[in-house]
């Protein structure tokens, strides 16, 4: 019993290690600087882990195998032993607090508007995102880089207005809505997230980002793009009942590209 | 029994003799203990079902089960199971069992049961009002059963219960599934307030003489410690789910914000803030999470050290541990809510908290070693539980690790991996607590002893079984699988990342394991009424004060004889000793062993 | 019997833990004398007083709980007031003063009935007494509701108003519950019967009951300050 004991315990240990170490199932390549770090965060989370994981099965499974046997004699009297206690109680410590000390600007730089390294705003790219039952809404400023105002009054889905846009304001006039997302490379894009109904997750997994939506609340996150591509936004937070299919995506694409796609989209507005 | 002492008379109850106030209306603590054990295991069947559901849906999103087609008309029309049935089954299979079977059974179950005779008392402080929790408790459970029976079903919105996809019909849908929920919470939580104040005065003043707390078996300090955790926990949810229910039925605006549009309606509300209810809830949600997995720990150290025959390692220090994670628990309900638009200077204060319990939690599990370590162990299916929960305690607890760093929880939030994190570590490893306790325990509740044959197919297979379910959700975590998602297919990178296949492994495991606890009720039933005769007052030869009264115990516990207490609660293979074992009621070993240590 | 309104959580039921030496733990060598553990040690040899004060203790950690659900109504208050700008505080009806002084009085009138307790006549009058204001205090809040549904104030008027309802509403309960207490101590002082049920009842009744005062006060003054 003990050494099969012993030997389950380690399997297991072995089991779930391996495809951590093999990365058999894994995140997709990262695609910004700040996805990078939070790869390698992840990694140091999983080396110190994956360190205490198998040194406490190992142990947990040696201790049953050697005690496990016949012995003769009583068990050892042992109360306890406080230069251990203060050992691991130690190294518990310092590994747990230092990860979370090393960790925590990667995702503090990505949610904090700073306005000292933000680029003006002919630089960047700023999307409104706004979530709804199961459906994302892409809005861009249009031209003249202002948004138009909206109005909840104006909202209907059946006439083309998710977002209850007031065209006939000069803001407003030139706002380009639609479902997909367009980013140019190597571009500071800047996203706003509402939502019109209940709480969403804007979720982007080659951005390592993810943020709630919520409710009368404007979120916002910051990413720079260096790959083209096209990648899936994903709701990560139960909206209803078709949480598993409100997905979008976004198109990473060069410059010129970006510049065309946009005066397509001007064109449809005339 | 030679052992004891030393008596103090006490007034004894007479004891009932109807069947009604014997069985059903009793106040006898180990009677609604019992109960408490059975509502329990009829919930966890029931949260069981479910989640089978769940696991069904995912893999076969269009299959028709022609049972459930008759069972559930609506939710499942012609069998198949839609979006919102399986949102609802996944709701209620997380509400019934968090509440009704993780609150339940390792507090007001065995707590009930063994408390007061471990501290050498008669019953419960107030017995009257434990008779009112349990009742209130079954009312709970009533009430969260009629959710699935009103018109439009149980509530989607998951057991967290957001709003506003829990405040807005319209978003959700139409019905009082929501509100019966709520019902059912804040009858739980009062429930659970009455029974958190009996066990903390019948732990403070029941307690036999000679009993300093530093002398508590490590089972009584994690119950007395969770019900301190739900004294202050319970009534924060019972305050938030009132807000709720007015948000819900009174048009008030606490959790609602204004401007909202649903399906093209405008929302006729405006001011509140779906966070409150997020901060309300977590407050609450956190220290829930330590109410489940507590008194797990506390059979485990128990039974760890009776079947190894060593004294606790590290005794003090576990109780220091139990401490610091229950007052951790109230300050890192923040973690929860990383990705909800915390700032970032609030995420990181709750990141270095929370990361602060991972340092108790290793104290524990490397005590839990090293109470094995020079030991004479006894494999008895209590002790292979009890070996199983420190290793699911292990992998539970260290995806915590992950999930408490901003950087990292962006990542997993909200994905597989939580759920794997949550179920082996409050889920599973609570579960397998119960497991170790009540085949522990069963010869002294009943008087006979559950199948040991059976103890160990069961535990191997469960053992097993959890492991092949819930390790390979921390892989579609990685994928990465969004949790509370109806099925695979709206997402193009489930599917590419190899998450049907996972999905399926599971499922298949899922099954294999859920059939493996019918034969655990099976051995349970089979072992109340056919189970080996107990016949000695201490079968296990274990130290504390249940094992020096007979088995099942008299009426009122002790015949009106209250022990005194000489000695800690596991003097086990004293140096010198006649026996590897010293009840806390003995005064003969008088024996003084060399210092180890401390 | 000393009147007293600190918590005997501090002053008795913890404190002579602390004194003790803690040695004793797993394993530890076994002192030569049994120690006094909890209840049935010798700081409290006679049961009767034992028993009062379990019910005393028991009361102190129900408040406890109390407390909890109040101080989150407080937090989702604050929260909530901060937000949106849509903030009115509900002009308190003049009714509500009235509610104040019953319930002050209240509190002195049970305060007497428990310092009859010894001597042991008039409690059950003071008793009486203390339970019609408790009945009159809820007639008050009623009277105070509806002045409020008159200027057309409702629960869901505004957030303010939505507070001035539930937090007086869950007040209103607790009240209901010390009535219910109050009835029972009543009943026990006026059958004779066993002597520790009754102090029991009457001390524990005391100390809740003030506490529904104190609770009061709080919740007027955080209705009317808060803005």
């Amino acid at each position: 019993m003990a050494f099969i004991l012993a030997l389950v315990i380690w399997l297991i240990c072995i089991a779930l290690t391996i495809p951590f170490v093999l990365k058999t199932w894994w995140m997709p390549d990262p695609i910004t600087d700040h996805a990078r770090a939070v790869d390698a965060q992840m990694a140091l989370t999983f080396v110190v882990t994956g360190v205490i994981f198998v040194i406490a099965h190992l142990a947990l499974g040696y201790a049953v195998m050697k005690f496990g046997r016949k012995r003769s004699g009583p068990a050892d009297y042992n109360t306890g032993n406080e230069r251990w206690e203060v050992l691991w109680t130690a190294a518990a410590t310092v590994l747990f607090i230092g990860l979370t000390f090393m960790g925590y600007t990667v995702w503090a730089e990505a949610r904090f508007a700073d306005a000292q390294s933000q680029p003006s705003a002919g630089e960047r790219v700023v999307v409104e995102v706004t979530a709804q039952q199961f459906v994302w809404n892409m809005r861009y400023a249009g031209a003249d880089g202002k948004f138009g105002s909206l109005n909840v009054n104006l909202i209907d889905d059946s006439l083309g207005n998710p977002l209850g846009l007031d065209r006939g304001q000069p803001d407003g006039k030139d706002d380009v809505i639609v479902p997909r997302m367009t980013v140019p490379i190597n571009k500071e894009i800047e996203v706003i997230l509402r939502t019109k109904d209940v709480l969403h997750n804007f979720f982007i997994p080659e951005l390592r980002l993810k943020l709630d939506t919520v409710p009368g609340i404007e979120g916002r996150l910051r990413f720079k793009p260096d790959k083209v591509g096209t990648y899936e936004i994903a709701c990560s937070e139960l909206c209803g009942l078709g949480h598993y299919k409100m997905r979008s995506f976004m198109d990473v694409v060069e410059q010129a590209d970006y510049d065309s796609w946009l005066q397509e989209q001007y064109s449809f507005l005339q | 029994m030679t052992e004891v002492a030393e008596y103090v008379e006490v007034h004894r109850h007479p004891e009932p003799t109807s069947f009604i106030s014997k069985w059903i209306f009793s106040i006898d603590h180990k009677v609604i203990g019992i109960q408490y054990i059975l509502l329990a295991i009829v919930a966890v069947f029931i949260g069981m079902g479910l989640s089978l559901l769940v696991r069904l849906r995912l893999v076969w999103p269009e299959k028709s089960f022609a049972i459930l087609g008759d069972l559930f008309p609506i939710g499942a029309p012609d069998g198949v199971m839609t979006p919102e049935f399986y949102l609802a089954m996944l709701t209620m299979h997380g509400t019934v069992m968090v509440f009704m079977v993780l609150t339940t059974a390792p507090q007001g179950g065995f707590g009930n049961y063994f408390l007061p005779i471990q501290i050498g008392a008669a019953d419960m402080a107030f017995p009257r009002l434990n008779m009112l929790s349990f009742w209130t408790t079954f009312l709970s459970f009533c009430a969260l059963m009629v959710a699935f029976l009103v018109e439009g079903g149980a509530p989607i919105s998951g057991w967290t219960a957001y709003p506003p996809l829990s405040a807005l019909n319209a978003a959700a849908m139409e019905g009082t599934g929501q509100d019966w929920w709520i019902i059912s919470i804040a009858l739980f939580c009062i429930a659970s307030l009455l029974g958190a104040l009996n066990f903390i005065v019948t732990t403070l003043e029941l307690r036999a003489k000679g009993l300093t707390m530093m002398r508590l078996p490590l089972t009584v300090w994690t119950w007395f410690v969770t019900a301190i955790l739900g004294l202050l926990a319970f009534g924060v949810l019972l305050a938030a789910g009132i807000l709720l229910l007015l948000d819900r039925n009174l048009g008030t605006s606490f959790f609602i914000p204004g401007g909202l549009v649903v399906n093209d309606q405008l929302v006729n509300h405006s001011g509140g803030s779906p966070i409150l209810w997020q901060h309300l809830f977590w407050f609450f949600g956190h220290p829930e999470v330590y109410i489940a997995i507590l008194p797990g720990m506390g059979v485990t150290s128990h039974v760890l050290a009776t079947f190894a025959r060593k004294t606790v390692f590290g005794y003090k220090a576990m109780v220091y541990a139990i401490l610091a994670i229950g007052g951790l628990g109230f300050v890192v309900w923040g973690h929860h809510m990383f990705m909800s638009g915390m700032s970032p200077y609030s995420a990181f204060v709750f990141s270095v908290l929370t990361m602060c319990i991972g340092v108790p939690s290793a104290i524990k599990t490397f005590n839990w070693i090293g109470t094995l370590w020079g030991g004479k162990i006894r494999f008895t299916t209590p002790m292979l539980y009890a070996i199983g929960f420190v290793s699911l305690f292990v992998t539970g607890g260290l995806s915590g690790i992950f999930l408490g760093q901003p950087t990292v929880d962006l990542w997993f939030h909200d994905t597989y991996f939580v759920v794997a994190h949550f179920h082996l570590i409050m889920g599973v490893a609570a579960i397998f607590g119960m497991f170790s306790g009540l085949t522990f325990w069963f010869p002294k509740m009943f008087g006979r002893f559950m199948s040991e044959g059976l103890g160990r197919i069961h535990f191997w297979l469960t053992f097993i079984g959890v492991y092949a379910i819930f390790g390979p959700m921390h892989y579609l975590g990685m994928i990465p699988h969004p949790r509370r998602y109806a099925e695979t297919t709206g997402v193009d990178f489930l599917a590419a990342g190899g998450a049907n296949e996972i999905q399926y492994f599971i499922t298949i495991a899922a099954m294999i394991t859920i059939t493996a606890q019918f034969l655990f009720l099976f051995n349970f039933l089979w072992s109340l009424f056919k189970g080996k005769v107990c016949t000695e007052d201490n079968p296990w030869e274990a130290t504390t004060l249940e094992w020096a009264i007979p088995s099942p115990p008299p009426h009122d516990n002790f015949a009106g004889k209250i022990p005194t207490v000489y000695r800690g609660a596991y003097d086990f293979s004293l140096p010198n000793a006649k026996r590897d074992f010293a009840m806390q009621c003995n005064s003969d070993e008088m024996v003084f062993p060399r210092s180890s240590g401390d | 019997m000393a009147t007293t309104l600190t918590p005997p959580l501090a002053a008795d039921g913890v404190k002579h833990e602390e004194t003790q030496p803690s040695v004793g733990g797993g394993g530890f060598p076994p002192p030569a004398r049994p120690r006094d553990g909890g209840g049935d040690g010798s700081d409290r040899p006679d049961p009767v007083a034992q028993a009062v004060f379990r019910y005393k203790l028991g009361t102190w950690v129900g408040i406890a709980g109390i407390v909890m659900v109040f101080a989150a109504f407080t937090s989702a208050l604050v929260v909530r007031s901060g937000l949106s700008g849509d903030w009115v505080a509900v002009e308190l009806p003049r009714v509500l003063w009235l509610s104040t002084a019953l319930l002050l009085i209240s509190s002195l009138t049970i305060e007497k009935a428990k310092r009859l307790l010894r001597r042991g006549v008039g409690v059950r009058q003071w008793l009486t007494v203390t339970l019609g204001f408790g009945v009159l205090f809820i007639g008050s809040q009623w009277f105070g509701w509806r002045a409020l549904a008159e200027r057309g104030i409702y629960v869901s008027s505004n957030p303010g108003s939505s507070f001035f309802y539930l937090l007086t509403a869950a007040h209103a309960v607790h009240i209901l519950g010390g009535i219910l207490a109050l009835s029972y101590a009543v009943i026990r002082v006026w059958r004779p019967g066993v002597w520790v049920t009754r102090q029991a009842a009457v001390e524990a009744t005391a100390i809740y009951w003030h506490f529904m005062d104190a609770l009061w006060v709080y919740l007027l003054l955080l209705l009317m300050f808060w803005r």
